[in-house]
């Protein structure tokens, strides 16, 4: 396991020997209590088919089950995939494109209702019937799903995902072979719900799970509060383990900064925010045992608009990736402890991640220093010196302050920057949409799960870009039909050879960094504030920290 | 006479700042997060990565109560916070002052008008100060500021491009007109009643003549009380504009934008916000005490009320 876990020896004891993580012994030494988390505000509605928040699904990995799971373990672990309502991995048949799960009994519904085929293939039709922003992307793979993208309300998936009461199973059935279907069912929005659930978005109701908890007061101003699932008992400790609190009590209002402090002084066991920027050093040292830090396998980087000038010149795109001081941004982000500088689109330990930089002092592996020399040279010869550009960051601190440094750059090879900071709430949606004519941005992609196309292929595929959307994650409109061509068959390779894949998204990787479709600045690591009396603190990669896996008492 | 010279002192001070920053080699609008300064007869870079526990941080300087050597510190960019917070307030008394010129100037128009024509012509255009009156000052001025940053203003010849100083004088002007027209209406009509304009008119001098030289004289007093008054309201919201990132933009500085910038470092650094706050303050009642003065010494009746209503 390797887990970066900067807490006290004690705390690092536990987390290193969690392999099964509640333990009869320890379940029997730390079982109750109340655990207080705190965060500034709800992340909308429960529905866990609709929610696409981690704030959330962090919270959903107790409450609800799919047919597959991401395993309940600490570290990379948790990457791992294990059966969960399905009693094991089905094996593909008809090349790839068929698999029949068998469904476990006895399962139980929060409400007293047991989970029976017609619930799992009630949730499929419902992924589609509620619009679940993932239906088009993910779930389009199955059969039937362009009908029910068309017309959700009568969605059926006829074809597709057929149930049999007798034997018990489901089948699903695939247009065309994917490798990444179980990482899809493990999602969240593959959640299986009561078939007599709501086909709307019930907002902030929250729906019967079979999790460990169910989740029994939600007020979006207030907070949430989870409980005890009185018909719950263990089928997998991997995909669904029990938990430590009986009840964990999530409280939405205080800023960052009170968050810190209540943390501090033990009136709170957790923050889901990100800590304040003048309060890291404080943290790290007066706190030192209650902070964890954690690398994530993420990206932050500045999407450049390849189809409108000056960043349609591949050399005023190179002369950027030249021009950014990598460390001078990773300290912007809190320092080398919580990032490290990258020039390529894959993460570190990603699968078909192979250090790669060519936009440093001296090309080669890793980033050293920028090299404005060249930088400025680029610009020269890509005739766009003089030319105005507009950045669109988050108006958030971190975000604005690599903004206001991206300016100076900017202003310093020529060009004539403009920094604009939007609400968060539509920054995202903002710098999708072409309409938009947006130049260069900040911002980041936390992986959905571990797969290399998560990166590649939805940030540039030709098929993210949607001239004219709010949902076109291929924000620098980069496209390239050889690229797309190997996208395929990396596709096509993994459910067959996946490191043979790897080897090709690899080279995926190579070409869009060589193309400087953006620009990558540095990976991230996750940090969690945690209260003195908290134990067994478990940050696992898919979902980060396991709420219910530690204990308060 | 106290508050004059404080605001006169307070004026020349920012007037300075292109001066202050080039004795301190130092440039206010670009990040320097890898400068160092000479401190004690040692190297200091002015943002520090924590060394201690973890090593988490990356914090810049404190005040080093030395002139031109970083005196109030540095803020999140690496740059002096003493040299922006000069540049800052030249910035938020030009704007102050270019949106009272802007609201008195279309307040007097608009109100001169009501105020003498009456019938339609005063229905109609009181009717319209008080629509735009009803809505809430801060909202109309955030809600324009959002509007109008993505896309600037571009109503024919009429340009302002997003980035421009000028929105928020533009804004911030528009908002108060009412603040000002409605009073000076109030302040025509009586006149209007007064002898020596029925006495003009009965002889038939022209309307324009009547109000450039017997109206406008007599409404002076109430614009130049005003002037003040307005400096200080128009000051406050460009400052509340700008915290909110939707007045001057980056890396333009007012006082608001430099609050903003310390708001993230209040805890270690909070000299960052504390100096512009207080700067604020201080400008803010020396410009109302001024404006207090004024309209003791113009107009000892203090027949003008301000406010709503």
């Amino acid at each position: 396991m390797k887990k970066l876990l900067l807490a006290g020896a004690a705390l690092a004891a536990f987390a290193f020997s969690s392999a099964a993580p509640a333990s009869a012994e320890y379940m029997k030494e730390h079982r109750g209590g109340t655990m207080r988390i705190l965060a500034h505000a709800a992340a909308g509605t429960v529905d866990p088919h609709i929610n696409y928040t981690l704030q959330y699904w962090q919270i959903y990995q107790s409450l609800y089950d799919g047919l597959i799971a991401f395993q309940k373990a600490g570290g990379p672990e948790g990457f791992t995939k294990v059966p969960d309502i399905a009693e094991e991995f089905p094996k593909p048949t008809n090349d790839g494109k068929t698999y029949v799960f068998k469904i476990r009994k006895g399962i139980k519904f929060s409400n007293g209702q047991e989970l029976g085929v017609k619930d799992v293939v009630a949730s499929f039709q419902r992924i589609f019937k509620v619009s679940s922003p993932t239906a088009g992307g993910f779930y389009s793979v199955i059969v039937g799903a362009d009908k029910c993208i068309k017309d959700p309300k009568t969605c059926t998936l006829e074809g597709g995902v057929v149930g049999d009461e007798a034997a018990s199973t489901v089948t699903i059935n695939l247009i065309r072979p994917d490798a990444e279907i179980f990482d899809k069912l493990a999602l969240p929005h593959a959640a299986i719900l009561p078939a007599d659930s709501p086909t709307t978005d019930v907002g902030s109701v929250p729906l019967p799970g079979t999790g460990a908890y169910m989740m029994s007061a939600y007020d979006p101003n207030k907070g949430m509060t989870l409980t005890r699932n009185p018909n719950f008992k263990v089928w997998s400790e991997m995909a669904q383990p029990d938990g430590y609190p009986d009840v964990v009590q999530y409280d939405f209002g205080p800023t960052e900064e009170a968050q810190v402090t209540a943390v501090q002084n033990g009136e709170a066991d957790w923050m889901f925010d990100e800590a304040p920027a003048d309060r890291l050093a404080e943290m790290g040292t007066k706190n030192k045992d209650q902070v964890h830090v954690t690398p994530l396998t993420a990206w932050w980087y500045l999407p450049m608009n390849n189809k409108l000038a000056p960043f349609d010149n591949i050399k005023a795109r190179q002369a950027v990736n030249f021009a950014i001081d990598r460390k001078a941004l990773v300290n912007l982000f809190g320092g080398p402890v919580l990032a490290s500088p990258v020039c390529q689109v894959l993460p570190p330990g990603f699968p078909g991640h192979v250090d790669y930089c060519p936009y440093t002092k001296d090309p080669g592996a890793k980033w050293s220093a920028p090299d404005m020399e060249k930088a400025k040279k680029l610009v020269e010869e890509s005739g766009t010196k003089g030319q105005k550009v507009t950045i669109i960051v988050e108006d958030k601190t971190v975000a604005k302050s690599i903004g206001v440094y991206l300016q100076s750059v900017l202003n310093e090879l020529g060009y004539v920057a403009e920094l604009k900071p939007i609400s968060p709430d539509i920054q995202f949606t903002y710098i999708q949409n072409t309409k938009n004519n947006v130049q260069i941005s900040v911002t980041q992609w936390y992986q959905d799960y571990p797969a290399a196309s998560d990166f590649l292929n939805i940030l540039f595929g030709s098929g993210s870009y949607t001239p004219g959307s709010d949902s076109s994650i291929n924000i620098s409109g980069y496209t390239n039909k050889e690229l797309d061509e190997k996208i395929q068959k990396a596709l096509a390779l993994g459910v067959t050879d996946q490191e043979a894949a790897n080897k090709i998204w690899s080279e995926v990787d190579k070409t869009v960094t060589d193309d400087s479709a953006a620009a990558a600045m540095f990976t991230p690591k996750h940090l969690d504030f945690t209260s003195k009396r908290l134990g067994n603190f478990q940050f696992n990669y898919q979902f980060y920290w396991m709420v219910t896996q530690s204990w308060v008492q | 006479m106290t508050a004059l010279i404080f605001f006169i002192l307070i004026l020349a001070s920012c007037l300075s700042a292109p001066l202050y920053a080039n004795w301190a080699g130092v440039n206010p609008f670009t990040s320097t997060l890898d400068a160092t300064i000479m401190l004690d007869g040692k190297q200091t870079a002015v943002m520090e990565q924590s060394t201690e526990g973890l090593g988490l941080g990356y914090n810049p300087i404190g005040p080093t109560w030395q002139l031109g050597n970083y005196f109030l510190g540095a803020d999140n960019q690496g740059r002096d916070v003493m040299a922006r917070l000069l540049y800052g307030g030249w910035t938020s008394i030009i704007i102050a002052s270019g949106a009272t010129i802007l609201t008195l100037l279309f307040a007097t128009v608009l109100g001169l008008t009501a105020g003498f024509f009456g019938g339609v012509t005063d229905m109609i255009l009181s009717r319209i100060l008080d629509i735009l009156w009803a809505f809430p000052v801060y909202l109309l001025a955030i809600s324009l500021s959002i509007v109008m940053i993505a896309h600037g203003i571009d109503i024919g010849p009429f340009t302002i491009e997003s980035g421009s100083l000028w929105l928020p004088v533009f804004i911030i002007g528009v908002i108060y007109i009412p603040y000002v027209a409605r009073p000076i209406r109030g302040q025509v009509l009586s006149l209007r009643e007064s002898e020596f304009v029925l006495a003009a008119i009965s002889l038939g001098v022209p309307s324009h003549r009547i109000l450039f030289r017997d109206i406008l004289p007599n409404v002076t007093t109430t614009l130049i009380v005003f002037v003040p008054l307005m400096m200080a309201l128009n000051m406050l919201t460009e400052s509340a504009l700008s915290f909110l990132s939707i007045g001057v933009q980056p890396p333009d500085a007012s006082w608001g934008t430099i609050i903003q910038d310390g708001q993230g470092l209040l805890y270690s650094r909070p000299w960052v916000a504390l100096a512009p706050g207080i700067a604020i303050v201080i400008t803010v009642l020396a410009l109302n005490v001024l404006g207090d003065g004024l309209r003791d010494a113009l107009d000892p009746r203090s027949k003008v009320k301000l406010g709503r209503g």
